[in-house]
């Protein structure tokens, strides 16, 4: 990625993130939840982060898989990365809502186990890169490709259970009932989405470094 | 995989342990969950499916173990054969020994917690065989990724259950309404439909990446 683009989106970001706090405290409160409810604006924008991330982790695993592409790589292991991160962000805010809003910490509830379910999987993904040894790029390309499948496996499956979370079409609806509360959200959810991409960038290019040093290490040997 | 077939067939070695390991293991479930004498009503479908993932991890764990000596699968790979061949030899070898192992677990099981699985083989054989497939299919491209990897015993089941716990699901969720009183055979097909479809996108798949992840 171009640095200057990097940079804009890093100060737009920054910004983004000292002024949500602000607009969420102004935001109206939600008449049955109260105080509560307010936690949304950084639990939806981080799941909506998450699934991003594993949509990347998983078309970028296809690509290196059949394309041999090592940017595509190098793109797949740090979206995983940061769908672990958020996941645990939302999984951390999501039961101190539930247990304020449901009297639990943890239900069996489909989204939040098909929640669960993702972040074990690109958990999993993350100890292969760390503990596979040589070659672990191939079969973390393979199983990055296979958890992207899966999603609208665990999706059906979960979802015959029956479901008590707010569903997603409240947002939406959002804009007309209640547009004190939509502003900070739309706010959040992008702010999140430039965190999520200079994440990205920088990580890539973290790695892109690397593969440079080993390279440069094995030219030295070389000589 | 006759290959395979003839070792097995003349030292019973991988068969007679899953299968003991299997029949062990539903033991342990019952030491754990039978209270006073009685079981714990509505375990028994948990218990075979978890069960079957055991057995078949073990399974898989050592499917590729006799190539892993003097590089025998680069052999395997080096062999004027399509990839695809060999994929499907090993799966079918996992699927035939996985298929006898649940033929113990089911009847051990149905022995032991007194449920009337037998009552509709034909749906109970549908939901085995494609939840085994399911599994099976997934489980034999890690197994055959991780062969070249140091710690293959623990990756294996670390990625694997994860990316079958819809198998597992719709497997336990299946026997389950099987086995009712009044059994509800309407979820049941939506299960078996749920595991066929997961059969031919993961099969599918795994077909496809095979080749690409087994060259050097």
């Amino acid at each position: 990625m171009n640095s200057k683009l990097f940079l804009g989106l890093m100060i737009v970001g920054t910004f983004m993130f000292v002024a949500a706090p602000v607009m969420i405290a102004q935001a109206p409160y939600e008449s049955t939840m109260g105080l509560i409810q307010k936690i949304f604006y950084f639990h939806v924008p981080a799941w909506f982060a998450m699934f991003l991330a594993v949509f990347v982790c998983g078309v970028s695993s296809a690509l290196y898989l059949f394309r041999k592409n090592p940017v595509a790589d190098r793109l797949a292991e740090s979206a995983a990365e940061i769908a672990v991160l958020f996941g645990v962000i939302g999984l951390t805010t999501g039961p101190l809502w539930a247990r304020k809003a449901w009297g639990v910490w943890w239900t069996w509830d489909p989204r939040l186990t098909m929640a669960l379910i993702l972040e074990m999987i690109f958990l999993a993904y993350l100890l292969l890169r760390w503990y596979g040894g040589p070659g672990s790029d191939k079969l973390a390309a393979g199983l990055g490709l296979f958890a992207m499948a899966n999603v609208p496996f665990v999706y059906i499956s979960v979802n015959v259970w029956r479901t008590i979370h707010p569903t997603t079409n409240v947002v939406p609806s959002l804009a007309t009932s209640a547009p004190g509360m939509f502003v900070p959200f739309v706010w959040c959810m992008v702010a999140f989405l430039i965190l999520f991409i200079v994440m990205l960038a920088a990580r890539t290019r973290l790695e892109e470094k690397r593969a440079e040093v080993e390279q440069l290490y094995l030219s030295l040997e070389d000589v | 995989m006759c290959k395979d077939l003839r070792i097995e067939s003349r030292s019973w070695e991988m068969i007679s342990t899953i299968v003991f390991f299997a029949a062990s293991c539903v033991l342990v479930f019952s030491f754990a969950l039978v209270r006073e004498g009685r079981p714990i009503e509505g375990v028994a479908p948990g218990i075979i499916w978890i069960s079957v993932a055991f057995a078949g991890t073990l399974g898989l764990g050592r499917a590729f173990e006799r190539e892993r000596h003097y590089d025998a699968l680069r052999g395997l790979m080096m062999a004027p054969v399509e990839r695809s061949a060999i994929f499907s030899g090993k799966l079918l070898g996992i699927l035939l020994l996985m298929g006898i192992t649940e033929l113990i677990i089911v009847s051990v099981v149905a022995l032991m917690f007194q449920v009337t699985l037998f009552e509709r083989p034909l749906y109970l054989i549908a939901l085995l065989v494609t939840g085994t497939v399911g599994f099976a299919s997934v489980g034999t491209l890690f197994a055959a990724m991780l062969v070249r990897t140091r710690s293959r015993g623990v990756l294996l089941p670390v990625l694997l259950y994860p990316i079958t716990i819809p198998v597992l699901i719709a497997g336990v969720g299946g026997t389950f309404a099987l086995i009712q009183a009044d059994p509800n055979l309407d979820l049941v097909r939506f299960w078996i439909a749920t595991m066929v479809f997961f059969d031919v996108v993961f099969l599918t798949l795994a077909l496809w990446t095979f080749e690409l992840v087994m060259t050097e």
